[in-house]
């Protein structure tokens, strides 16, 4: 079985400024929906906040949650339905300055269960196990008045009908630092992989590694001086850039566009869909780091061996060839990978819902990438003589 | 089978070892006896992060240290006004020539601790700022860590949770796993608890009523006592007008019991001094008999019971209306000791055991049904080789469950997401070897000569494509925090495992096909 025939040769070069113009929109929309929406919307692991999940024993409502969040002070939480309607799932969602912060998860537990054991009381529920709500009155003791209802749900002794599958609060702080240091993650492994191409494609170990350590030095020093981080690495990718292109590097920086543009893309289509960027989605997008490099990579293996062997052609010619030649090996492997993210998107479950959404759209963007963004990169500097 | 090869011989050691490493975590108890762990987020418990108050530790060292001078001048009859503890500095100012005089002489052979941050002398007035030397101020402020570490490990261990995991982060941060966790609440009570017990005086002389409306009394404080009622859970606030000298603190105990009260049947915390604490406590008995001394824990009074007569032998009981659970983490916090600095929680993330059931059962299935399709995938479109990629697949996964159990790591939720990624990228590797395998047989190179170069070829780009993946598993590793770390190990052990796989396991299965059985054609 062959989905993609051997003599196949399709004009990927020549085609290439209509990759280039469908790359530009794609990422200036992504810019655009970044820019509208006042940046990436953060999740409680780097904005920090309160995040509870809770299952109910019976149908409830997110009105229903909402009152009984009220007369504990919460009130600009948002709350929403998680997995399936029959699932009776939330999640409540606080972002709290830091010293509220302090036992607002059993206060809200508290508030929740109490206000829902008056409401089935008489209903014979299934025992649930729950985190211990018989102290958590304790919470509020500084506030001396306690509701009514309190009383009669000491009285009547009834089953807790919700159970705290999940809580996750992240101070201010703490999410500040993990925001830091996500950033340098991605910034650490793209110049990695620079200095392993350069050395690797083009015998460049010793230039390459020079200037990663000069941008690793570079983004330090700055960063003592107070310089904030998010400037800084976006100011690093673009004098590497600029590095590459006078260094020679050209490998490098076809495969570190390519990535940029994937992580871009991601990032876009991330906002555009409004979704949160919380840790599973900094390890999704340097997977895709990872997996469209992988596509990059077995190209420019194949443009190596055959500039090798074809030496009488031009340069755009062993690209294109080298395109098609492994483009049946591209096809399939994205076939497999997508059809597993796939499965992970479909039947994984809430907590790694998002996690498979960027990968799907990573794989999609890497392939397309390896093809139509790194491989006519390397053509820049033929022109040009 | 007349000659084995040494790569046979490697394979099969592998698979062997590896199962050996395996099937303890399906409950067949072999060898290494090492399962695979399972992270928080799959069998549920708590992650917790503190932060050790440490400023508040250097700032208690100092305020004890002017009690000490405040002291040590009245014995000497030494005139000073306006001494205060501001941050970290103590101000003061000695009035007289006379005093300044045995104050200098006081400071230079009492406290030589102190560094003199300012000194000003108006005729006979003399203003003075103390504070400790930098580097004290950073001894006092890691030995507030440890200590709180310490601490916090025997309240944890006292508690009773199955490997719990508890280590520094950083300067001041300390790190709590509770895997398995029943009681989240208690749990976070019993830990953030700071624990400070003290004795203090209350002050008969002055009303409650007056101090509340005006300013308290000077060496008085206002603490309040809590009480909530069990059956209509209402709270109720008690001022009470103590001292603010603390006669005796929670540092002389050697222990704690919880006991219950014969007459009411409601359990108290017994406590037992030491030596020095029992004298002072017997003191203290003795001359303030028909006092009342309040117990105060972590500036709430707990009770404020009449002294009757002279206690000695260092005996004491705390009541208070606890419930049993109260009264036993209370034993246990006094047991274990007070925390140097208040602690507070920057992160918390607990996941209830059932929903770490939940996540278990869709990571697997997602995983079993992925890999299916993949499978028959490969089976249709590389028929006979697309089998012996399944069975490189299927190695592959082996090898990652006994890496995991191998390397005692910890399986997260996004780790199950990386074998399953492993499972998707696994299968490049053999597709690369398969299409270059297929290019040399379209130029019409026999069987094994196809397959011969097609390896070889193939071998270098793997490596490359892999090796970046890696680069990019381990910056994650480096990075990031427990589930994320988990899915940069199974990612890693992934890329090696398919390392292995495709490079020499299937290698090994086209060469014993093709040249032991001699197949004159490829079914690819």
């Amino acid at each position: 079985m062959q989905f993609i025939q051997p003599d196949i040769n399709i004009d990927f070069i020549g085609k290439r400024f209509i990759g280039f113009s469908i790359s530009a929109t794609l990422i200036l929309i992504s810019l655009l929906s970044l820019l509208l929406h006042g940046g990436p919307k953060y999740g409680i692991d780097f904005a920090g906040g309160t995040l509870i999940q809770i299952k109910f024993s019976d149908p409830t409502t997110v009105d229903t949650i909402k009152d009984a969040l009220k007369p504990i002070g919460i009130t600009g939480a948002s709350i929403q339905q998680y997995g399936e309607a029959s699932n009776n799932e939330y999640l409540v969602r606080a972002d709290m300055a830091y010293k509220k912060l302090e036992g607002l998860s059993e206060k809200v537990q508290a508030a929740l269960i109490k206000s829902l054991s008056v409401s089935t009381e008489t209903e014979t529920s299934e025992p649930t196990s729950t985190i211990e709500n018989s102290e958590s009155a304790s919470a509020t003791a500084t506030t001396q008045t306690v509701s009514q209802e309190a009383v009669e749900d000491q009285t009547v002794q009834p089953t807790l009908p919700a159970e705290v599958r999940r809580i996750e609060m992240v101070g201010p702080q703490v999410g500040k630092d993990l925001r830091k240091k996500a950033l340098m993650a991605m910034f650490f492994a793209l110049l990695f992989i620079t200095i392993y191409i350069s050395g690797r494609f083009e015998f460049k170990w010793v230039v390459s590694a020079l200037m990663a350590l000069g941008l690793i030095g570079g983004v330090y020093f700055f960063q003592k001086l107070g310089i904030s981080m998010p400037f800084l690495i976006v100011f690093a990718l673009i004098l590497s850039m600029v590095l590459f292109w006078f260094l020679r590097l050209q490998y490098a920086m076809g495969a570190i566009t390519a990535l940029i543009h994937d992580v871009m893309i991601t990032v876009g289509i991330f906002s555009i869909f409004d979704k949160e960027f919380t840790l599973p989605i900094i390890a999704a997008l340097l997977t895709i780091i990872g997996y469209s490099l992988n596509d990059t990579i077995i190209v420019f293996d194949r443009i190596r061996e055959n500039s090798r062997k074809l030496t009488r052609d031009t340069f755009d010619l062993v690209i294109n060839k080298s395109i098609n030649e492994t483009l049946s090996r591209t096809i399939l492997t994205s076939l497999t990978t997508l059809i597993v993210v796939l499965t992970l998107f479909l039947f994984g479950g809430g907590i790694i819902h998002d996690f498979a959404f960027a990968m799907i759209i990573g794989v999609l963007i890497g392939t397309y990438s390896s093809i139509f963004v790194a491989s006519p990169i390397l053509l820049l500097w033929k022109l040009q003589k | 089978m007349k000659n084995i090869s040494p790569r046979t011989v490697i394979i099969l050691l592998v698979l062997f070892g590896s199962l050996l490493y395996v099937l303890p975590s399906f409950h067949i108890d072999v060898w290494p006896h090492k399962k695979i762990n399972l992270g928080l987020d799959l069998q549920g418990g708590m992650h917790l992060v503190l932060e050790v108050e440490a400023e508040k530790a250097v700032e208690s060292t100092i305020e004890r240290m002017g009690n000490d001078l405040r002291r040590e001048m009245k014995t000497n009859h030494i005139k000073f006004a306006d001494l205060k503890r501001i941050a970290f500095q103590l101000h003061l100012k000695v009035l007289g020539n006379e005093s300044i005089d045995k104050f200098n002489k006081v400071l230079d052979e009492d406290f030589q601790e102190f560094r003199i941050a300012s000194r000003k002398q108006n005729d006979d007035q003399l203003s003075i700022i103390l504070d400790l030397p930098d580097s004290d101020v950073a001894e006092i402020k890691k030995k507030a860590a440890e200590q709180a570490l310490e601490t916090i490990r025997n309240r944890i261990d006292e508690f009773g949770v199955s490997e719990p995991d508890i280590r520094r982060q950083g300067e001041r941060r300390i790190l709590v796993q509770l895997p398995g966790v029943k009681d989240p609440r208690r749990a976070k009570d019993l830990i953030g608890k700071t624990a400070l017990l003290e004795f203090k005086l209350v002050d008969d002389k002055h009303s409650v009523e007056d101090a509340l409306k005006k300013t308290p009394p000077l060496g008085t404080e206002i603490l309040y006592q809590v009480v909530e009622n069990r059956q209509t859970r209402r709270m109720s606030k008690t001022p009470y007008l103590v001292e603010k000298r603390t006669s005796l603190t929670g540092e002389y105990l050697t222990d704690a019991r919880v006991n219950i009260d014969s007459q009411y049947n409601e359990p108290y915390v017994s406590i037992k001094f030491d030596k020095k604490g029992a004298r002072l406590f017997e003191r203290i008995t003795e001359t303030n008999v028909q006092r009342r001394l309040a117990i105060v824990l972590d500036n709430k009074i707990h009770s404020a019971p009449v002294i009757q007569e002279r206690i000695s032998g260092g005996e004491a009981r705390i009541t208070g209306s606890f419930t049993h659970e109260e009264a036993h983490d209370l034993a246990i916090v006094l047991r274990a000791g007070a925390l140097p600095a208040p602690v507070h929680i920057l992160e918390e993330r607990t996941v209830g055991p059932s929903l770490g059931k939940d996540s278990i059962r869709k990571g697997v299935a997602s995983m079993i049904i992925g890999g299916i399709f993949v499978i028959i995938f490969m089976v249709i479109y590389y028929q006979v080789a697309g089998l012996i990629a399944d069975l490189a697949l299927a190695l592959n996964i082996i090898l990652i469950a006994a890496g995991l159990a191998g390397f005692q790591a910890t399986l997260t939720l996004p780790g199950i997401a990386g074998i399953i990624l492993t499972i998707g990228m696994a299968v490049d590797a053999n597709v690369l070897i398969f299409e270059r395998i297929r290019e040399e047989l379209r130029v019409g190179k026999s069987p094994l000569a196809a397959v011969d170069a097609g390896y070889n070829k193939a071998t270098l780009t793997i490596l490359d494509a892999n090796v970046t993946t890696l680069i990019a598993a381990v910056v994650l590793f480096q990075f990031g925090t427990g589930p994320v770390k988990g899915f940069a190990v199974t990612l890693s052990l992934g890329v090696i495992a398919s390392l292995f796989t495709a490079l020499i396991v299937s290698r090994q299965i086209f060469d014993s096909l093709l040249i032991n059985r001699q197949l004159r054609s490829l079914s690819i």
